[in-house]
């Protein structure tokens, strides 16, 4: 059988990133793969950076190199959010009990996606920046519910979007990131918050964390709320990988259990 | 306090008031000996009371196997179902087809959000009814300044489960709430000038565990397993197909709308 059906024109599956041509003799099988009209396994394998595969998934073309160096930097920040993090100490609960590795991952996506720490603060923090530019005091009004705002599935916001609700100073590695994301591309937001760190905790309380600096990069990058929402729960995952791969190998019993102290139901 | 002080009193220990396994010995569910005190609950009657900490009644636990009984469609069309089905077909585990499929649930054009907007608005119109608020007038406003959930459906405007489960809960004595009287003043209102906003199921889901005093993030929980009997048979028939037989996908079902082949950039020179 070699003849491709004839799907209902109901049916297809649209798209713009990805364009197959059939092997001769099997419908189900490519024997040609574009991505925004180039050719992966024939032109672009060996020759492209991943990174490059990943903007080009997003957007037709390719941007400039400064750009590509700023959203790789960025992938190196966030490729590990260190055991500490809930997601990753998630993905970890999946291999010390032997979880499949998907389980692990998808214990990582479940907890990494809320909005403390998470991707939907991401996404929140960027949905400000859009609404109200570089101005620590529209967030402040931004962030605090509004009384008739539809409901979520997220929990209400408790705090402005990126920064710490814990913290007491904006940590190092937080300024080493805006500061790497500035000297290629020059981002306005990057730079901004850079110059500003300070100024900007003053009037919100809380110092930036790691989600506010990399929702600003991707706003500097003219990514969309939704696109660095998925960029981050993508680009956090090497860690958590890697750290369920290890406790794997400890078992249940290297990893913490936690004494619990029962109290009287209310 | 807050800030790292407040963490630092967490740190090593969890300090839980809803329970604890105590391995080899008994265990606690919300204060009382899950293996003593809570035996003749069923398993959603044990479902709402972890969620809520309250006991609901009988009649109303009854009511609650019928709402989700009559959502269960074994559909493998359906996308959440389809996740399950598509799982099986490429011989993933049983478990992570269920749980994406659970996952997919929590969405806003048919399942979980659905509900939540649902139930968060037929609270909030009867509390405002209550406080004397023109009915029609608040529906309309709401209407026009956001969709109103739990009104229209995406693929048939009539909703088959409505007349079953209203049945039900006439024969259970739960017909009788505000919030479901509200459900159906809102439809009434609406139809006139939304010929395509009849009532369907995530309305009267929502009025009948909000008349059962639930709060829409007890319902976000509440709701979860909703969908998830009609998954099981998807996953388990695609299994047992061959592989990749569901929905499989010839190159010529994908339609392609984007940029015309091209070198890659660089390529000429690096020849």
């Amino acid at each position: 059988m070699s003849s491709a059906p004839a799907p209902s024109p109901r049916d297809l599956i649209h798209t713009a990133i990805w364009n197959e041509v059939a092997e001769a003799d099997n419908p189900f099988a490519a024997h040609t793969a574009l991505c925004r009209g180039y050719d992966v396994f024939g032109a672009m394998l060996g020759k492209a950076r991943w990174i490059e595969m990943l903007w080009l998934l997003l957007r037709p073309e390719l941007p400039p190199r400064a750009a590509l160096d700023t959203l790789e930097a960025l992938a190196v920040a966030l490729a590990n959010p260190g055991p500490r993090d809930p997601s990753v100490h998630a993905a970890m609960c999946g291999a010390v009990g032997g979880s499949t590795a998907a389980a692990s991952l998808i214990a990582a996506l479940s907890v990494g996606a809320g909005r403390v720490g998470g991707a939907r603060e991401v996404h929140d923090a960027m949905s400000m920046w859009q609404q109200c530019g570089a101005d620590p005091q529209a967030w402040r009004s931004w962030a605090a519910p509004a009384p008739d705002a539809a409901i979520e599935v997220w929990p209400e916001r408790a705090h402005v979007p990126g920064c710490d609700p814990h913290g007491v100073s904006t940590p190092l590695p937080v300024r080493q990131l805006l500061a790497a994301a500035v000297q290629p591309g020059g981002g306005e937001r990057a730079a901004w918050l850079l110059a500003n760190l300070d100024a900007a905790q003053q009037k919100l309380g809380l110092p930036l964390a790691i989600p506010g600096a990399a929702a600003a990069i991707f706003c500097d990058l003219g990514f969309t709320p939704q696109e660095g929402e998925m960029l981050y729960l993508l680009l956090r995952l090497p860690g958590a990988a890697a750290h369920a791969l290890e406790q794997s190998a400890g078992g249940f019993k290297q990893f913490p259990f936690y004494p619990v102290e029962l109290q009287e139901a209310a | 306090m807050n800030g790292p002080q407040l963490l630092q009193q967490h740190v090593g220990k969890l300090a839980t008031t809803v329970g604890a396994c105590y391995p080899g010995s008994h265990a606690i569910f919300r204060g009382q000996d899950l293996h003593r005190d809570l035996q003749s609950l069923d398993w959603v009657d044990l479902y709402v009371y972890g969620i809520t900490g309250r006991r609901l009644s009988a009649a109303q636990v009854e009511l609650l196997h019928a709402i989700w009984v009559n959502t269960s469609y074994p559909d493998a069309r359906l996308w959440n179902n389809r996740v399950a089905a598509l799982a099986g077909t490429t011989r993933s585990s049983a478990n992570l087809g269920v749980v994406a499929g659970l996952a997919l649930s929590e969405a806003q054009v048919y399942g979980g959000l659905a509900g939540m907007r649902a139930i968060s608005f037929l609270q909030m119109a009867v509390r405002r009814a209550a406080a004397g608020e023109d009915f029609e007038q608040l529906v309309l406003a709401e209407a026009r300044a956001r969709r109103i959930y739990g009104y229209g459906r995406p693929i048939n405007s009539t909703d088959e489960r409505i007349p079953v489960v209203l049945a039900i809960a006439k024969k259970l004595g739960l017909d009788g709430g505000e919030h479901l009287r509200i459900a159906f003043e809102t439809e009434k209102v609406l139809l006139p000038h939304y010929s395509q906003l009849r009532m369907n199921y995530a309305a009267l889901h929502a009025a009948l565990i909000a008349d059962m005093g639930l709060s829409a993030r007890e319902y976000q929980l509440l709701r979860i397993p909703t969908f998830m009997a009609g998954m099981p048979p998807c996953q388990v028939e695609a299994a047992g197909k061959p592989p990749g037989a569901i929905f499989p996908t010839p190159v010529s079902g994908v339609a392609y709308a984007g940029v015309a082949p091209r070198p890659w950039p660089g390529a000429e020179s690096q020849k």
